[in-house]
Parts: structure tokens; C-alpha cells; sequence
């Protein structure tokens, strides 16, 4: 049987298959994002649109989201996210060892989407510690998303006021100005959004980053290679999100159905494990191999269907520099001996804790 | 469940098409061909010059559809019905 089911956290199945992952994905009207995580408890309804929203109302919340992660727009970022590598990298100098995981790979998405949003860069430690507490302390105390999101509503009511006099240039005054239908957005949708932007960004990014490094710290040939070949970085870059995707969402069943001939419960939860379609045989040749210049190579880290990432593009600009950063000052590097690589739990996955010994540098 | 497409045996004279049902905008058609694809600044991918691949993107017209997600690339060869 290609789906597991759980009675913890309140009833939930777990597809394995590609071609099941995708078929939910692909119907919201049966698997519902109201709920996208896993928890022990039932708490209110929170929304964070687009992520949370359904047909008909996702549409057009998607929709004003997507002009500040266009290509053009990300690629003006990107010198930004090349100086902060190289900030980050500067005091490892000299060193023989690091943490890949607390020094660098978690800083680089929280300070960028900081910088986007046109709050100090500093923050980024504030916005990580959010992150950290509702995707892994959370699925078993509901009572710390509460907390956390009163925290970030807070916070982001405060740079919300300091911005209705004067408009900046930044993705906070971008969603004041926005408009569906003519009509402005609700402070909570604002609110909402920006709690999706920070959550959906930095730990997810972060993971990718981080095992990125896990991946190139435990196979030489594919770090000596890369080193050698900066120009298939783009290429290794899709073959980690392939082989490593860091989320696994969930949606509520609210329609009986069925999927691969298993009734599904109304009011249970079923996962979508992008990272299992990934390493499907069906679709992906020699899948649990890990190829780092494969070039056929559509798969679902991202997402499928209507909630599609929005923030592909601005991830996949972060894995490459800091990639391209990281192999050129230290294209020689490994696990340190003896290593305790901690992985995170909970819906994002990736390495928290990556010691590493730096070769040369 | 095959979600890629035949490889071509050549050069052919090839009209690309975006299902727009099916696009998501990933963007990863304009990152492989960027002489084929963009994305307008509402953050929404066309095909460029009508979806018309000279022959030499045969190949890179192909890889796009390839890495499409949602499978939305569809690659016409002239005299085929789309
Ligand atoms: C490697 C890093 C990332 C990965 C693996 C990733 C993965 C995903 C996945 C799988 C979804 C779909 C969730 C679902 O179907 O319920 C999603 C949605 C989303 N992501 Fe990302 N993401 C990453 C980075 C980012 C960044 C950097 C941003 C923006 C700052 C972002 C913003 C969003 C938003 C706004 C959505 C909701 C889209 C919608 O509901 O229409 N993500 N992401
Ligand atoms: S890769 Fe596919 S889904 Fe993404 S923009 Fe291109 S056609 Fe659309």
C-alpha cells in the first residue's frame, strides 16, 4: 500500500508516490491548505494568504505577490546576497573549522528577506528564533504559535506604522500600496502575508543551503567538481532540492474521497512529502542517486500546482551564491571527525548543526 | 506515469506553447532558455516571438519542457495538430 496513516496529531496519511503527491496538490477542492501542518492540537484558524487560502479567494492573493520575485527583480538582489556571503565568509578566514549551518547557511536567508523588507539586517536573528520555535517547538504545544504570533504582529504592526506617512522601496510598503479589486488589503491580510514571507523564506532556504554543504562536505567528488566547474552550480543546485527538498506540506481533507483505492477521512490531515515524489523511480531515473549535472529534472520541491512557490527564483539565486561564495573561498572542506549533525525536525528539514573542517582558506 | 517528454530525433521546424492552466511560473523554462521564455513584470512567463524555436534551440526547447514542474510545455512540430 503506497499510503500510511497515523491516528496521532489527529488523523493523518502519508503518500508516497508522485503521482499521489501530485494529484492532491492538484485538487484543492477536495485537500483543502486552510491547514497546511501537522500538529497535536486543533487551534484557531490562522490566516497567512496566499499559503492558507483556497479557490476562489488564492487567485488574486497570489497574484500581487508575484511582481517583487520576478527574475528581473531578483536579479537585482543579487549583489546584495554576494556581499553578504562574502561578509559572512570574511571572518572564518584562517580558520580550520566551522559551523556550516549556524555561521553561514542560516544567516543568508533571514538578513536577505530583512533587507527586502526593509527592516535591519540584525533582525534576522530576532526573525530566525520565530521561525525555529513555530516549525519545530510547535507540533506538540500549540500554545508557542500563539505566542510567536503575537510577537510577529507586533513587530510587523509597528513597521507598518512607521511606513503610512512615508512609502519606501521596500516589500512592506509594496503590500500597503497593493490592491485587489481597488480595494486595499485588510491589516490582517498585510499582517498574514508578511508572517507567510518570513516563515516560508528563512528556514526552508536555510535548510536547502545547509544541506547543500552536508551533500558537498560528504561526497569529495562532487565538491572537487563544483569547485572545478562553478558553471554547473545552477544544475547541482536543482539536483539538492531534488534529492534533499526541505518541506513537506499538508492539506485538510474536506470532502470524502479517495486516493490509489484508500478512502480518505474528512477533517484528517494528509501530507504532501515533496521530497518522497522526488525520489519516485517512476519518474526520476536512478532516484536515489544523487547526479549532480542531471539534467532532466522537473521535480516537486517547490511545490505543484496553484501554491507553486513564489519564492523559487529568490531561493534558488541564494543556494547559487552561496555556493559560488562558499567553494570559492573554501573549496576544500569536510565533515569534522566525529561529527554530531543535528537535523531539524518538523515540516522543514535540514542540518542545524553542520561542524565542519576547513581545508584550505 | 511519464511525465517526460520524447526527446526529438532532429531539427524540426518547432512552435512552443505555455499551458496557461497548467503554468505555475516557476521560471524554469526562462532559466534554461531565456532566448525562448520570460517572465513579464506581472510575473506571469510568455513565450517569446510567438513561440516560434529556431532549430538550433531545438535541444534547449526540449530540456525547458523537461524541467517544467507542472508539465505546461508543450513543443508542436509543424503539421501536427497542438
Ligand atoms: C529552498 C527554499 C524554499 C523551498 C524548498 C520552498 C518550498 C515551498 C513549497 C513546497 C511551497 C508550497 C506549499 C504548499 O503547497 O502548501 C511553498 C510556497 C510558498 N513559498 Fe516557498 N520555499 C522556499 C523558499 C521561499 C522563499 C525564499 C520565499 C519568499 C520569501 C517563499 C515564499 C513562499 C510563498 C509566499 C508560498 C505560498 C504560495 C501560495 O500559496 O500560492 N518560499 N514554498
Ligand atoms: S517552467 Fe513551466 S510552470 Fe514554470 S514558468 Fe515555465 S512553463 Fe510555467
Amino acid at each position: 500500500m503506497p499510503i500510511a496513516h497515523t491516528d496521532r496529531f489527529l488523523g493523518v496519511y502519508l503518500p508516497s508516490r508522485y503521482e499521489d503527491i501530485r494529484a492532491i496538490a492538484y485538487d484543492p477542492e477536495h485537500f483543502s491548505s486552510r491547514r497546511i501542518f501537522v500538529r497535536e492540537g486543533k487551534r484557531p484558524p490562522l490566516k497567512s494568504p496566499p499559503i492558507t487560502s483556497d479557490p476562489p479567494s488564492h487567485r488574486a492573493e497570489r497574484k500581487i505577490l508575484l511582481p517583487p520575485f520576478t527574475p528581473a527583480a531578483i536579479q537585482r538582489l543579487e549583489p546584495r546576497a554576494r556581499a553578504l556571503c562574502r561578509e559572512l565568509l570574511e571572518p572564518l578566514s584562517g580558520r580550520s573549522a566551522c559551523d556550516g549551518a549556524v555561521d553561514y547557511a542560516q544567516e543568508i536567508p533571514a538578513r536577505l528577506i530583512a533587507h527586502m523588507l526593509g527592516i535591519s539586517e540584525d533582525a534576522g536573528d530576532q526573525f530566525r528564533k520565530w521561525v525555529r520555535d513555530s516549525f519545530e517547538h510547535s507540533m506538540t504545544d500549540v500554545s508557542i504559535v500563539q505566542r510567536v504570533v503575537a510577537e510577529v504582529s507586533a513587530f510587523f504592526d509597528e513597521e507598518i506604522a512607521r511606513r503610512r506617512g512615508a512609502r519606501g522601496d521596500d516589500l512592506i510598503s509594496y503590500l500597503l500600496h497593493a490592491r485587489i479589486d481597488g480595494e486595499p488589503l485588510s491589516k490582517e491580510h498585510i499582517n498574514g502575508t508578511l508572517r507567510l514571507l518570513l516563515f516560508a523564506g528563512v528556514d526552508t532556504t536555510w535548510s536547502a543551503i545547509g544541506v547543500s554543504l552536508w551533500h558537498l562536505a560528504t561526497h569529495p567528488d562532487d565538491r572537487k567538481r563544483l569547485a572545478a566547474e562553478p558553471q554547473i552550480i545552477p544544475t547541482a543546485v536543482e539536483e539538492f532540492l531534488r534529492a534533499y527538498a526541505p518541506v513537506t506540506a499538508g492539506r485538510e481533507i474536506v470532502k470524502e474521497t479517495e486516493l490509489a483505492g484508500c478512502p480518505l477521512k474528512v477533517g484528517e490531515m494528509v501530507l504532501l512529502p515533496f521530497g518522497a515524489a522526488n525520489r519516485d523511480p517512476e519518474i526520476f531515473p536512478d532516484a536515489e542517486r544523487v547526479v549532480i549535472d542531471r539534467a532532466e529534472n522537473p521535480h516537486a520541491a517547490f511545490g505543484l500546482g496553484i501554491h507553486r512557490c513564489i519564492g523559487a527564483t529568490l531561493a534558488r539565486m541564494e543556494m547559487r551564491v552561496a555556493l559560488e561564495e562558499w567553494l570559492g573561498k573554501f573549496p576544500d572542506f569536510a565533515l569534522a571527525p566525529g561529527a554530531a549533525v543535528e537535523w531539524s525536525t518538523g515540516p522543514i528539514r535540514g542540518p542545524r548543526q553542520l561542524p565542519l573542517t576547513l581545508g584550505a582558506g | 506515469m511519464n511525465v517526460l517528454p520524447k526527446p526529438f530525433a532532429g531539427p524540426a521546424d518547432l512552435t512552443v506553447r505555455i499551458n496557461r492552466k497548467r503554468c505555475q511560473g516557476h521560471a524554469r523554462c526562462v532559466a534554461i532558455a531565456p532566448e525562448l521564455f520570460e517572465v513579464d513584470a506581472s510575473g506571469e512567463t510568455q513565450e517569446l516571438r510567438g513561440g516560434a524555436v529556431p532549430p538550433d534551440l531545438a535541444n534547449k526547447v526540449y530540456l525547458a519542457a523537461a524541467n517544467c514542474p507542472e508539465l505546461a510545455i508543450d513543443i508542436v512540430e509543424a503539421g501536427e495538430q497542438a
